[in-house]
């Protein structure tokens, strides 16, 4: 069992930064000139053997053996390299222009973000054997203006991750951990980066995750301020060691996360306010400095080949949008991690995680700054 | 260090060697220097200046949208300086960093008293225990102290069993966490400037202030201490210029409850991507830490008279 993944998913700041919003994804618009830019060709039966592609992606968010898995099957080689947070990346890629490297795992916004700066080689779903593996609706997030820039990876949701034999009842409303009743005062956890820091706020107040209005944000604030000191700490990264120790009751988390604690303590649970959450995911695009279309379309079809993406939900316990490695998990696995199983719903019935903007970004910054420096 | 240049008193010799340096003439006498300062400025340079020319820039830029900067004239990051907001995160952050100094100078003159004190033998043993902690990466050393001071952590599990409390403290993610972890990390930067201030005071300094009547407290305060001091404001500025610019310690042992003007300076950085204006944060810090330094020099020469220039 991994439970050593730092996935910093602090991801979206930077991509409010980077400005422009997201188009509606319906608004595919024909084949007018004005419409979104067309995948450059490339040959599925190319012959890719002798290449050497560069992937970066978080440490141990793929199979070990992929670069063998992907040689054997292409021909081709891999060279792996690292990034720890999504900022990480805009730097790897932004900074050198992405010289050297071809393909990237991020997070949809940022992902979003670097499409619209035209950083993104736009995908050709015909060039992917694969590509019907995938789960429509997890298609439609991975779109720019009606076209697909990148392949999706990994989604999920935000929730409130607890220990049920330390809890009189388990929480049903993000109250419960805004205003938490007098006994879990100081037991809880909330994230203290940018999007998922005002999340809890924003659901409990009936508001958007992406909502960009200076009011309702006013408010959010408010119950932010309210709800700080009662909180244990701001924490995204080890909430569910310390539902372990015991010292937290009730934690923010995200549910591939709290799976983690679960594997534990199987006192650990996971629940989906009834106000909502969110759906966020990341993903794998090509970037456009690359030269090596081919091999790099052969690396994202093995990624997709239903083997190889059901290790990552069998080993990461996030859930997967690919349909065809669903259907090779554990019925064991699924029972044991529910929100991989019975409850998957819940994560899909939330609101999808997009770029907000410049002045929205700056706006939720100043906000989290006046609430964590209070 | 204000001690660095000059040799030990009563030990070397201030002319020795004056003459021959006199006497070489010619080439020899500009090549040489030369090529000792040249690997120290060259660092200094390339790592010090360079760098600090590179902010000052982005102080007065607009931002990038990828991070960086675009090179627009824009005055707007100095008037945002004044904010309420961060001029509050500064105070606290003054605060906390200054209270560890003092903690640290109240632990560590005692400390480095003590050590001069001891035969010379287990004075090496004990200058090396305080320097052994930096054998320990600085990470593990502060999560340590989480293990230690969380409500289900070490010292609550010993408060709770030896019955001296029934309840568990909350000691962990408070301010006073982080001053605890500061004080901590920080102390043998304290320590050892300290120990060499007191070891230098001549020996018979003490024992004329005591042939002249006075008692070691008489003599403590006015001969020990402000020969000491310029060691102890250099140990003050090695522990509160870290403390101050940290942002590790007050997010592991505050919860990120407690924002410093390190984290304020990363998050604009490595978050929000606002290069100017974390420049114009940085940069307000350095302004801050090089008056200390001028404070240091100067102090320094009231009480040592003439700069010490072998």
């Amino acid at each position: 069992m991994n439970t050593t993944i730092r996935r910093s998913r602090s991801a979206t700041a930077v991509l409010a930064i980077l400005g422009a919003t997201l188009a509606p994804a319906l608004a595919a618009c024909g084949d007018s000139d004005s419409g979104p830019e067309k995948p450059s060709a490339v040959g599925t039966d190319a012959d890719v053997s002798g290449q050497k592609i560069v992937v970066s992606n978080w440490k141990d968010y793929m199979p070990d053996d992929i670069g063998k898995v992907y040689k054997k099957a292409t021909g081709a080689e891999l060279d792996i390299t690292y990034h720890a947070t999504n900022e990480e990346l805009v730097a790897k890629v932004t900074g050198s222009g992405g010289d050297g490297l071809d393909v990237i795992f991020g997070s949809q916004p940022f992902l979003q973000a670097f499409a619209e700066a035209g950083l993104l080689e736009p995908i050709d779903p015909d060039s992917l054997e694969n590509w019907a593996n995938l789960d429509p609706k997890a298609i439609e997030t991975a779109q720019v203006d009606g076209q697909p820039y990148w392949v999706p990876y990994t989604w999920g949701t935000t929730g409130i991750c607890y220990r049920s034999d330390l809890v009189k009842k388990a929480p049903t409303s993000w109250y419960d951990l805004l205003t938490p009743a007098d006994e879990y005062k100081g037991k809880v956890t909330m994230m203290g980066t940018e999007r998922w820091a005002v999340l809890p706020a924003q659901k409990a107040l009936g508001y958007s995750v992406n909502t960009t209005d200076t009011d309702e944000m006013a408010e959010v604030e408010d119950l932010m301020l309210k709800a700080k000191p009662n909180l244990l700490a701001y924490d995204d990264s080890t909430f569910y060691e310390r539902l372990i120790s015991g010292e937290a009751v009730m934690t923010e988390a995200w549910d591939g996360w709290c799976n983690y604690g679960t594997a534990e303590n199987p006192d650990i649970k996971f629940a989906v306010p009834k106000e909502g959450s969110d759906l966020w995911s990341d993903g794998i695009a090509i970037l456009k400095s690359s030269e090596h279309l081919d091999a790099d379309y052969a690396f994202l079809d093995t990624i997709l080949e239903a083997k190889t993406h059901a290790w990552v939900e069998e080993n990461i316990l996030y859930n997967i949008p690919n349909t065809a490695a669903q259907d090779l998990i554990a019925t064991d696995l699924l029972k044991q991690y529910d929100t991989l199983g019975e409850r998957r719903a819940e994560m899909l019935a939330g609101e999808n995680m997009t770029d907000v903007g410049d002045e929205a970004a700056d706006m939720y910054n100043q906000i989290i700054t006046q609430v964590t420096a209070s | 260090m204000a001690d660095s240049p000059g040799p030990a008193p009563g030990r070397a010799s201030r002319h020795g060697r004056a003459p021959s340096r006199r006497r070489r003439r010619g080439l020899g006498a500009v090549v040489e220097p030369v090529a000792l300062l040249a690997p120290g400025l060259l660092f200094y340079a390339v790592l010090v200046l360079a760098p600090v020319a590179l902010v000052t820039g982005y102080m007065f830029a607009d931002r990038g949208r990828f991070g960086g900067v675009e090179w627009k004239l824009n005055f707007a990051n100095f008037s945002r300086l004044l904010e309420p907001i961060y001029l509050d995160v500064f105070e606290k952050s003054v605060v906390i960093a200054l209270t560890a100094t003092v903690l640290a100078l109240a632990i560590g003159y005692p400390t480095a008293y003590a050590i001069t004190k001891m035969p010379p033998r287990w004075r090496t043993v004990a200058l090396v225990l305080v320097v052994v902690p930096f054998w320990t990466n600085f990470l593990i050393r502060i999560y340590a102290w989480i293990v230690l001071l969380n409500s289900q952590g070490l010292l609550n599990d010993a408060l709770v069993s030896t019955g001296i409390t029934d309840e568990r403290f909350t000691m962990l993610y408070t301010p006073g966490a982080v001053v605890i972890g500061l004080t901590y990390a920080y102390l043998p930067l304290m320590i050892l400037p300290l120990y060499a201030a007191i070891d230098r005071i001549d020996a018979e300094l003490l024992e004329a202030s005591a042939n002249l009547g006075a008692n070691r407290f008489r003599t403590f305060l006015g001969v020990q201490l402000p020969l000491t001091l310029p060691g102890a404001i250099t140990g003050c500025i090695l522990v509160f210029v870290p403390s101050l610019g940290n942002f590790v310690v007050p997010e592991l042992l505050g919860g990120g409850k407690t924002v410093m003007a390190g984290n304020l300076i990363r998050d604009q950085f490595l978050r929000s991507q606002d290069w100017p204006f974390g420049s114009v944060l940085a940069m307000s810090v350095v302004v801050m830490l090089v008056l200390l330094f001028l404070l240091q020099s100067w102090v320094t020469r009231r009480v040592e008279g003439v700069p010490r220039h072998g």
